[in-house]
């Protein structure tokens, strides 16, 4: 569609595994025609449609919204679906992973389960006490705004596994609970915000977060991860 | 090894319907959400511009504009009892999503802000109106989230990546009722059988029957498709929304919010061309108009581009800041997949497959049908994959949002109501033995069909012949298109044979699906020789009220002779309230 619509020959190696063949992962290249425009996810489908079926991975909306497609490309993680070819130096070979840290399951498909896990231990929704108001809680555009940030997020898991803490600790819940835990507490509307930074509080929680901005860079929504994670360590020293 | 379970409720499904069901059912019953993805994947967070809602926070409104607007936006093929449930309750379902932490745009004055959308009007019609409820364009995002978010807050058991593929009915005295599913585990590929008292069908819509969609591509009719193999009927499977705004050549949703804000719509010659056909609220008419419109346009020679293939939505008169508070995230996508600067340049849009507004019968409990009237016990669908009829021949943007959490909870509180008044049905013998046959069937085939070839070559003839203009003989070619795939998908086969997370599989599976539904959608159409909503034929341009004001009821039948099956058009009438059928004009 946009101008430059020349295809290329592309070189994908990706990072296989499939514990019913091998225990062992090994990388596999494949060559596939695209268009300098084409998203990382096309080249993926590309090989999995036409070449080799058993490549594996999770997708859905495929435009960066849902999630699923979170991915070491060239080293770095990114939604596969909002990642151009052209943009990842397609002249050479494009490495393709799973996201590290979390175990990997069958190719780039990793178990979510302690991300998710990390995710609920921080109370991620409104808690508040009294009687609801018949109309809706008042919320000034400011205050509306000050958490604006942190509610793009989209649980694709690639600040976290993004992470040098996460990779080497394994208790540390990762940037994402943080970011999930800021959401509500700087909303003016929630109540909970002493029980949540009791649990970020913790000696695996916030603190154990070394500010290498690995998960800002990562996060394929723009949030600033780190600043968000800043904000609540500073919450906890000036809020007791 | 096939694992049984047991539950009061099964839901199936963990968009926005599913998760509100679940939060309702949830509370009341021992409820499990079956869902082929994770919650949080769900389509249900692509959606942009809003929910309407008559709060009347910014200028005058009220339920009943709600209620005639919907009626009117679905060219009257809309049940108005149920649009009026819809519109009266969505006034709660707004404020419930806002006590529960939905991060809505607000007003000066704190309360939720509000702004226009395509065919929402003031007093029938009299002017646009500010009736969306929204969350900058990313209303659906924080739906899916704030619903998951309370989830989590209320304990819902979630199977995650289990792949329902088929629906259990006991068969009793009283006729069939419902009595659990059958889901495929992705990760390790056992077969799971769940016990039911209710089964909530909350799985979304099908759009992947077409190759130009703001669908994802895990949107393959599942649910429609289940029932749609146990002989029960899909309601008004021709109607198919197109939206006018997808990126061009790509198909991703760029937000009517867009035109809300003050957007415009232009052809090649700068022309606003939507003041010659909606000369009252121009860009701002319903969707089936808009890309009838801009589709004319292109046909007539006035489209841009290198092969004038499509239009323009304008921007560049907008200020950056509105741009950026309220359209943050399409600007981006036209950014990051188009290359287009949307502050100085304008952004190529053509239509793009959207929505169904056909799906399984419902009545305003969210119980599923049978026939016309007959309910089926313990059966409940609620979202896109249900038609209550809200949306008629055309849904209003912004409806769809609504709909999922006022029929998402209606569907919830009544399948646990039934449940909690009834015992389990005892299961029919080896219920597992269906799912078995059809997977490892696909498993070990050694057919020479590849998936991939046979969904291409399908959604290219859906494309062509079945989209904003049909006619006789288009629908008549993408029906012989698709029985010869058909005949090619019974010798497909899959490369990947293993158990653990095949989604080559699962793929050959959402195909079978795919190829069903297209063919009730070109066949419900074939019959309709009118015009209405969604649905154009440049054969029968004009809508036919004598004929055709009534729903289509398509039934599988096992054929007359031979092997295989036939397909039954029925026909329902529509329930008419308050307002009698009137020309559609904006």
């Amino acid at each position: 569609m946009a101008a430059g619509t020349t295809t290329m020959d592309v070189t994908v190696k990706i990072l296989r595994y499939n514990p019913e063949v091998s225990e062992e992962a090994t990388w596999e290249t494949y060559q596939v025609t695209a268009e300098p425009t084409d998203r990382v996810l096309d080249a993926l489908h590309k090989i999995k449609w036409d070449l080799d079926g058993t490549l594996t991975f999770r997708r859905s909306c495929a435009h960066g919204v849902c999630g699923s497609d979170a991915m070491r490309i060239n080293g770095k993680n990114r939604l596969a679906c909002k990642t151009l070819l052209k943009d990842v130096n397609p002249s050479q070979p494009i490495t393709v992973e799973p996201i590290k840290g979390l175990p990997v399951l069958k190719d780039l498909v990793v178990d979510m389960e302690p991300f998710f896990a990390a995710y609920r231990s921080v109370m991620p929704f409104l808690v508040t006490t009294g009687n609801a108001p018949t109309r809706e809680r008042l919320q000034s555009p400011e205050e509306r705004a000050r958490f604006d940030d942190t509610t793009k997020c989209i649980l694709c898991a690639a600040c976290t596994t993004s992470c040098p803490v996460y990779w080497s600790d394994g208790q540390y819940f990762g940037p994402q609970a943080i970011v999930g835990a800021h959401r509500f507490i700087f909303d003016s509307r929630d109540e909970g915000t002493d029980q949540r930074l009791e649990v970020l509080n913790d000696r695996e929680g916030v603190w154990r977060c070394r500010t290498t901005f690995n998960c800002t860079e990562a996060c394929p929504r723009g949030i600033e991860v780190t600043r968000a994670i800043q904000e609540v360590k500073r919450a906890l020293i000036f809020r007791r | 090894m096939v694992q049984h379970h047991t539950y009061d409720v099964v839901i199936v499904g963990a968009g926005g319907a599913g998760m509100r069901a679940a939060l309702e059912s949830g509370q009341r019953t021992r409820t499990a959400v079956l869902t082929k993805l994770y919650p949080t994947r769900s389509h249900t967070g692509a959606a942009q511009g809003g929910m309407c809602a008559a709060l009347a926070n910014v200028e005058e409104d009220n339920w009943e504009w709600h209620t005639f607007d919907t009626v009117k936006g679905g060219d009257y093929l809309v049940d108005q009892d149920a649009a009026e449930v819809m519109a009266k309750e969505a006034i709660d379902a707004v404020l419930d999503l806002e006590k529960m932490g939905l991060p809505f745009n607000r007003t000066d004055d704190g309360r939720i802000d509000q702004r226009r959308f395509g065919g929402h009007t003031r007093n029938h019609g009299e002017a646009a109106v500010r009736r969306s409820c929204f969350a900058a364009d990313r209303t659906g995002h924080m739906i899916l989230q704030t619903l998951y978010q309370q989830c989590i807050k209320h304990g819902v058991e979630f199977y995650n990546e289990f792949y329902v593929l088929d629906l259990l009915t006991t068969e009793s005295s009283g006729g069939a009722s419902c009595s659990g599913v059958v889901a495929y585990e992705l990760a390790t590929g056992e077969i799971h059988v769940f016990s039911a008292k209710s089964v909530i069908f909350a799985t979304g819509g099908f759009g992947k029957v077409f190759r130009t969609t703001s669908n994802a591509h895990t949107l393959t009719g599942d649910g429609m498709g289940i029932i749609w193999r146990k002989g029960l009927p899909l309601e008004d499977m021709e109607f198919f929304q197109f939206h006018p705004t997808g990126l061009a050549g790509l198909g991703v949703l760029l937000s009517e919010a867009a035109r809300g804000e003050g957007g415009i719509l232009r052809n090649s010659e700068n022309e606003r061309f939507m003041e010659r056909y909606a000369p009252t609220i121009k860009d701002l008419a319903p969707r089936d108009m808009v890309a009838r419109a801009m589709a004319n346009e292109v046909r007539e020679g006035r489209g841009a581009g290198p092969d004038k293939a499509y239009v323009y939505l304008d921007l560049t008169h907008l200020p950056r800041e509105q741009i950026d508070a309220k359209l943050p995230d399409i600007t981006e996508f036209a950014r990051t997949y188009l290359g287009v600067e949307p502050y100085t340049e304008m952004i190529p849009v053509f239509p793009t497959a959207h929505y169904a507004m056909g799906g399984i019968p419902t009545n305003i409990k969210g119980e599923a049908l049978s026939d016309n009237h007959t309910v089926i016990p313990g059966l409940y669908a609620a979202g896109e994959v249900a038609c209550v009829s809200v949306h008629g021949a055309n849904r209003l943007g912004t409806n769809s949002l609504l709909d999922i959490n006022v029929f998402g909870r209606r569907a919830g509180v009544h399948a646990a109501e039934y449940a909690l008044g009834t015992d389990h049905d005892e299961l029919p013998a080896q219920p597992e033995a269906a799912v078995v046959e059809m997977v490892e069937g696909l498993r070990v085939s050694a057919g020479s069909e590849r998936v991939a070839a046979i969904r291409q070559e399908l959604q290219a003839t859906m494309d062509i012949n079945a989209q904003v203009y049909r006619t006789e003989g288009s629908l008549k070619q993408a029906l012989s298109d698709i029985e010869g795939l058909k005949a090619r998908y019974a010798n497909v086969s899959v490369q990947d044979k293993g158990k653990r997370f095949n989604t080559d599989l699962l793929e050959a599976v959402e195909l079978g699906f795919l190829l069903d539904l297209a063919e009730v959608l070109v066949v419900s159409a074939l019959a309709r020789n009118e015009s209405r909503g969604g649905h154009f034929r440049e054969d029968f341009p004009t809508r036919d009220d004598v004929n055709f004001m009534r729903h289509t009821m398509a039934y599988r039948t096992p054929a007359s002779e031979g092997g295989g099956y036939d397909i039954r058009l029925d026909y329902k009438p529509v329930v008419e309230t308050r307002y009698k059928p009137m020309e559609r004009k904006y």
